[in-house]
Order: C-alpha cells, then sequence, then structure tokens
C-alpha cells in the first residue's frame, strides 16, 4: 500500500526572541485508506504538524512526501496547488464563507482548481452534500445551518477535490457529544470507503473512533499503536440514544 | 476563464454586502457627479457667450476710424474721421475673401411718428447689413442698391419702435419723421430680444446715403465699416486683406499708422472665453480634488475589508486559492466600486444638468469625452487605490488569517 504521507525527521524552529523548537524530528508514514488520530497536549507541536501537514506551513529541515510527491520545498503558490488538488480541511471553527449557501461554499476549492475538468462544479458539490446527508439543505445559507450541520457542510467541501487526504482539526471541538457522535460516524463512513483521514484531537474518547493513535509530545512521537477495540460511533449513537430515552 | 471565475467571485462578494458597497461607491459618484456637472456649467456659460458675440454678426469684421488727437489731447477710437463712403466700395471690390460690406453711419434722434416720439438710433446701412448681422424682416422688405443711388427716404424699424410708435400696431407704409425728414416705413426687422448689452430691436435703419446726405448733411465719412468674411477661418486672412486694402485707399506709406482700427468677432469672443475658461478650470479642479477624496475613500473601505475579512480570505487560501487569485478578487471588487460608481455618477449628473436647465434656465454642454475621461479616471482610481489593499490581502498568512476571529 503507497503512503500518502511520509515525514522523515521534520523540525519545525521559530526564530522568535530565542528559537523555539516546535518540531524536533517526526518521523511518521500513514499509508492510503488509514484513520489516524493524533493526539496532544497543547505545546507538543500537533498543531505545527497539522499545519505542515496541510500544507499550509513548511518545515525548516526535514523531507515531507505527499501522496509521493516531495512537498517541502515547494514555492507559496505550489503548495496552494498541493492544497487544492490532495488535501480537505476540516476545521473546528466550521471555517464556512458567510452569507453563502451550502452549494457554494463546497464548491469553493472547485474554483481555485488549476486543472480542466468535465464535471460540472454544481454537479460534483451536489454529489459531495448528499454524501453527508445534506441533500436538503443545499441552498441553505451558513447561518442557516446548526454547527453539526455546518460540520457536515465542510466535510463535503474537503471532499469535493477528491483529496488524496482529509486533515480534521478538532472537527468536534465545537459540538456537543450527540453531534459529535454523528459526525465521527460520518468519518467512519467515508473511511470505509477508502479515504485517509487524519484527525487531531485531544479527546481521547474521540480518538478511540480511529484505527491508528499517534501521541506528540514535545515535538517528536511518543507514541504510535494501532487501536485494538475501535469504537463504531453507529453502536455509540444507539447507545446514547436508548440513555437519553430519544 | 479564470478571470470570469474571480470576476464572478468578485460580484457576489459584493452583492452579499451591499450596504458597504454603496457606501463605497458614494465617494466616487460624488466625484464624478461633481466634475460632469461643473465641467458642464462652464462649457454652458462658454456656449452662452459664444451665442450672444455671434448675434453680432457672422464673421464679423469692424472697422472703425482710428483716433485723432488736437493739440496734444487724444480723442479716442472712432473720433477721427478718417473712412470714406468709397471705402465701403473700394473693400467690396477688392477683398475676395469678403462676403458682405456695410457702411454705417449712426445718427441720434428723436423720432416723431404715430402722434408721439421716440428717441432711439439711426443707422444708415447698406442693403447688405442684413447678411452681415443675419437679421430677417416679419414684415414687408428692405431697401435695394437702387433706393441707395435714389437716396430713398425709405426706413426699416426694429419690434421696439413698433411698440413705442405705433402701440404694436401695422407699421408697414406708416410715416416717420427724423430730424424733420419724412421717411416711409417699408420692413419690420423679426424680433431678437436683447444681446446682453443693449436691445437690438430698438433700431432704425434707413439707406446709407439718405442718412449721410439728408440727415447728417455730410456725405463723404461714414462712422464704421462692418465686413463679414466668407467663412470663420478666413477670419483672419479678412481682417489682413480689409486691412491692406484700406492702407492703399488711403495711401498710407510703409511704416505709417492705420488711420483706422480692424477688429473682429474672434478677439470679441477670446475676451470673455478667457475669463470663464478661467471659472470652469476653477470649478474642474474643486470636482477633481472630490474625485480623488473619493478615491482614498474606495482604499480606506478596502483595507477595513481586508481586516475584516481575514478569515474569508484564509479559508480561500486554505481551499487553493493563490495570493494572485486573491489579489485579483480584491482588485476586481475595487474596480468593479470604482466603475459603477462613475457610472451612477454619469447617470446623476445628468439629471442635475436638467434639472438645471429646467428649473434654473442654466445651460449645461454634456461632452462624451468628459464621460469617458471621468469613467477612465475611476476606473485608474479603482486600480490605484484597490492595488494596495489587494496586495495586502494577498500576503496574509493563511495560518493566522484561519485563527482570526
Amino acid at each position: 500500500m503507497p503512503a500518502v504521507i511520509q515525514t522523515v525527521d521534520l523540525r519545525k524552529t521559530y526564530q522568535l526572541a530565542e528559537p523555539v523548537h516546535a518540531l524536533r524530528g517526526v518521523n511518521l508514514t500513514i499509508g492510503s485508506g488509514e484513520f489516524v488520530s493524533i493526539m496532544g497536549a497543547s505545546g507538543s507541536g500537533k498543531s505545527t504538524f497539522m499545519n505542515i501537514l496541510g500544507c499550509l506551513d513548511r518545515p525548516t529541515t526535514g523531507t515531507y512526501a505527499l501522496d509521493g510527491v516531495p512537498v517541502a520545498g515547494l514555492s507559496r503558490n505550489e503548495l496552494a496547488d498541493v492544497r487544492n488538488e490532495k488535501i480537505g480541511f476540516v476545521f473546528q471553527g466550521f471555517n464556512l464563507l458567510s452569507r453563502t449557501s451550502a452549494l457554494e461554499n463546497v464548491e469553493l476549492p472547485l474554483v481555485y482548481q488549476r486543472k480542466k475538468t468535465k464535471i460540472k462544479p454544481r454537479d460534483k458539490a451536489t454529489e459531495c452534500l448528499k454524501r453527508v446527508g445534506l441533500g436538503d439543505r443545499m441552498d441553505h445559507q451558513t447561518q442557516q445551518l446548526s454547527g453539526g450541520q455546518q460540520q457536515r457542510v465542510a466535510i463535503a467541501r474537503s471532499l469535493v477535490n477528491d483529496p488524496a487526504l482529509i486533515l480534521a482539526d478538532e472537527p468536534t471541538g465545537n459540538l456537543d457529544s450527540r453531534t459529535s457522535l454523528d459526525l465521527m460516524g460520518l468519518f467512519q463512513e467515508l473511511n470505509e470507503q477508502g479515504i485517509t483521514i487524519v484527525l487531531v484531537t485531544h479527546e481521547p474518547d474521540i480518538a478511540l473512533f480511529s484505527k491508528r493513535c499517534v501521541e506528540m509530545r514535545d515535538g517528536v512521537v511518543v507514541r504510535d499503536m494501532e487501536i485494538e477495540d475501535q469504537r463504531d460511533a453507529r453502536v455509540e449513537l444507539e447507545k446514547f440514544s436508548g440513555v437519553t430515552g430519544l | 476563464m479564470k478571470f470570469f471565475k474571480l470576476l464572478k467571485i468578485a460580484l457576489s462578494s459584493l452583492f452579499k454586502n451591499r450596504t458597504r458597497s454603496i457606501l463605497t461607491m458614494l465617494g466616487i459618484v460624488i466625484g464624478v457627479g461633481a466634475v460632469i456637472v461643473m465641467v458642464a456649467i462652464g462649457e454652458g456659460a462658454q456656449q452662452e457667450i459664444e451665442t450672444r458675440i455671434n448675434s453680432l454678426g457672422t464673421n464679423l469684421i469692424m472697422v472703425r476710424s482710428a483716433s485723432n488727437s488736437a493739440g496734444g489731447v487724444r480723442r479716442g477710437s472712432g473720433s477721427a474721421r478718417t473712412l470714406f463712403m468709397s471705402d465701403e466700395q473700394t473693400i467690396r471690390e477688392q477683398c475676395d475673401l469678403v462676403m458682405a460690406v456695410s457702411g454705417i453711419v449712426t445718427v441720434n434722434g428723436q423720432i416723431i411718428g404715430g402722434g408721439t416720439n421716440w428717441s432711439s438710433s439711426v443707422m444708415g446701412v447698406s442693403p447688405d447689413f442684413t447678411v452681415i448681422k443675419s437679421w430677417e424682416l416679419e414684415e414687408g422688405s428692405f431697401f435695394t442698391e437702387r433706393d441707395m443711388r435714389a437716396k430713398t427716404k425709405f426706413a426699416v424699424v426694429g419690434k421696439s419702435i413698433q411698440d413705442n410708435l405705433f402701440g404694436g400696431g401695422n407699421v408697414i407704409g406708416q410715416s416717420i419723421r427724423i430730424q424733420s425728414v419724412p421717411f416711409k416705413i417699408i420692413g419690420l426687422l423679426e424680433e431678437k430680444g436683447s444681446n446682453g448689452a443693449q436691445d437690438q430691436d430698438d433700431v432704425v435703419l434707413v439707406p446709407l446715403t439718405t442718412a449721410a446726405y439728408r440727415l447728417r448733411g455730410d456725405s463723404r465719412y461714414v462712422s464704421q465699416i462692418y465686413v463679414s468674411a466668407v467663412s470663420m477661418d478666413l477670419l483672419e486672412a479678412a481682417q489682413e486683406e480689409v486691412s491692406q486694402t484700406l492702407r492703399q485707399a488711403h495711401k498710407l506709406i510703409d511704416g505709417e499708422d492705420d488711420d483706422f482700427s480692424v477688429r473682429t468677432q474672434t478677439e470679441l469672443t477670446e475676451a470673455f472665453t478667457s475669463s470663464t475658461q478661467t471659472m470652469t478650470t476653477l470649478l474642474a479642479w474643486i470636482a477633481a480634488i472630490s474625485l480623488f477624496v473619493g478615491g482614498v475613500g474606495v482604499m480606506n473601505i478596502m483595507l477595513v475589508s481586508v481586516t475584516e475579512r481575514t478569515r474569508e480570505i484564509g479559508i480561500r487560501v486554505a481551499v487553493g486559492a493563490r495570493s494572485f487569485d486573491v489579489m485579483m478578487q480584491f482588485l476586481i471588487e475595487a474596480v468593479v466600486l470604482s466603475l459603477v460608481g462613475g457610472l451612477s455618477g454619469i447617470a446623476i449628473a445628468f439629471g442635475v444638468c436638467e434639472a438645471l436647465t429646467r428649473f434654473r434656465g442654466m445651460t449645461t454642454i454634456i461632452q462624451s469625452d468628459i464621460i469617458l475621461l471621468s469613467l477612465a479616471v475611476s476606473a485608474v482610481i479603482g486600480v490605484f487605490f484597490g492595488l494596495y489593499p489587494a496586495k495586502k490581502a494577498s500576503e496574509l498568512d493563511p495560518i493566522d488569517a484561519l485563527r482570526h476571529e
């Protein structure tokens, strides 16, 4: 199975008053179809790592190959193209455009697409919204949707460019536990369809829905383990409904 | 293709923030509107003056006798008797660039008729005079060359004479007396109104020869000669030709001063228009400054907008917008705002000019070049003042931009 992410001795140093070593040599390989959660306390370097994985930032030294292509030395514009073609983002704060319909939000990455495609952006976006269960709310404006629905729109947006990788940064951080379960179910479903997902979280409960957990501390990976009994979000959701009597 | 996508993004973004877009445009709307209205008023004033001066005559060249001096006292233009009845004939025969010539003898006097009397200016003129002034007759006919030769006592009068002597009634065939000499009225001039300085209808025209022999008793001299050049373009050449012809006729040797003065309509026009031009320039500068201030307003709001929309920019960059895409979006927004503002300004200017003409009776002229110019200026303002905010937006760090609340 080819590696989607392969980092070798990835280091990042911020030149502030005194140099801050955010990453001190991260080696990580993530294969296609994996569902990995990255955990760590704040200051562990997981955000910096996340930004580099998402091609929003560049490492100081070390190599990073995304989908087999080395990206460490790419220019700002080349990184933008990589983000556009290979990565889907899901953020804690949803980061949808306000006063814009769900459909237009999902279409956004396709607007900036450079390669020519035969599929119409509108059709592709409609398909993705249906995939996340929002086929009936396509014309709703962002502010007319609940938090869970907004995050679903964000997930649809991350799917629209058929990415090699979906990067989710604390996707359930702003949601209640029921909606979180709901959303993790969606991630699991997408993963079953073969999509590689990397999820950053500080909640161990949430990490248990993934297949592999990587823990970071002080800029290095301190633990990397397979999760033996992965929780199934659908089962949990049924249990949850039973408890609250819904 | 890419451009149209960005244009679509920019337009929908402007449309989603209608209030902000309209406020941004306001500066440009007022600036462009002010420029056009002010220039239109200036042009209108200039044209009004030109029309008035043109009412003096067609391609007019005025010849007057020069000043004379007696015992060191110089008596001003027209005081010397140096223009002759024969000069009129000489100009008519020798000058090719001349269309019509008329000597003028002015006699002031009390006019008696219709059982009352009225003081007016009586002018002895040639039949050519109507050509020079482009005056038309309302009734009757004008005197002819034959009347000139016969020195007939015919008169053509203006509307004011009709009103003041005959109470607006029929004047053709009526008789009036000027300096006790009886004249028969054979024509009534069309009403012309005032030319700004004098009532052009308060006039009595009689044959030049009749005026010279019967009213003045001095048949050799004329007060002025009005000459009409064949065209406006040849006005100056005709002026020179008339000058040379008169110098020869008066047998002036080289180096000797002219004993007459020649002025053209253009000289008058220039004197009047230079003052209105100063006013127009002043107005245009004021308007241009307000347009500039409008431009700064656009930049101001675009800059605020960059800060306000940091997260939007972050999202766009995260999903793959290049710096250039973000910059173009902001630039297009600024240019569209300026252009739409410019167009609205033009529309409003048309409305204001129409209102000024209708309700204040002002002449306003909107020229197409000023419209094109102000449109171009507003587009340039859009680019010029939009570039800095756009560049700032495109240089935002996506990580910071996404974290921005």
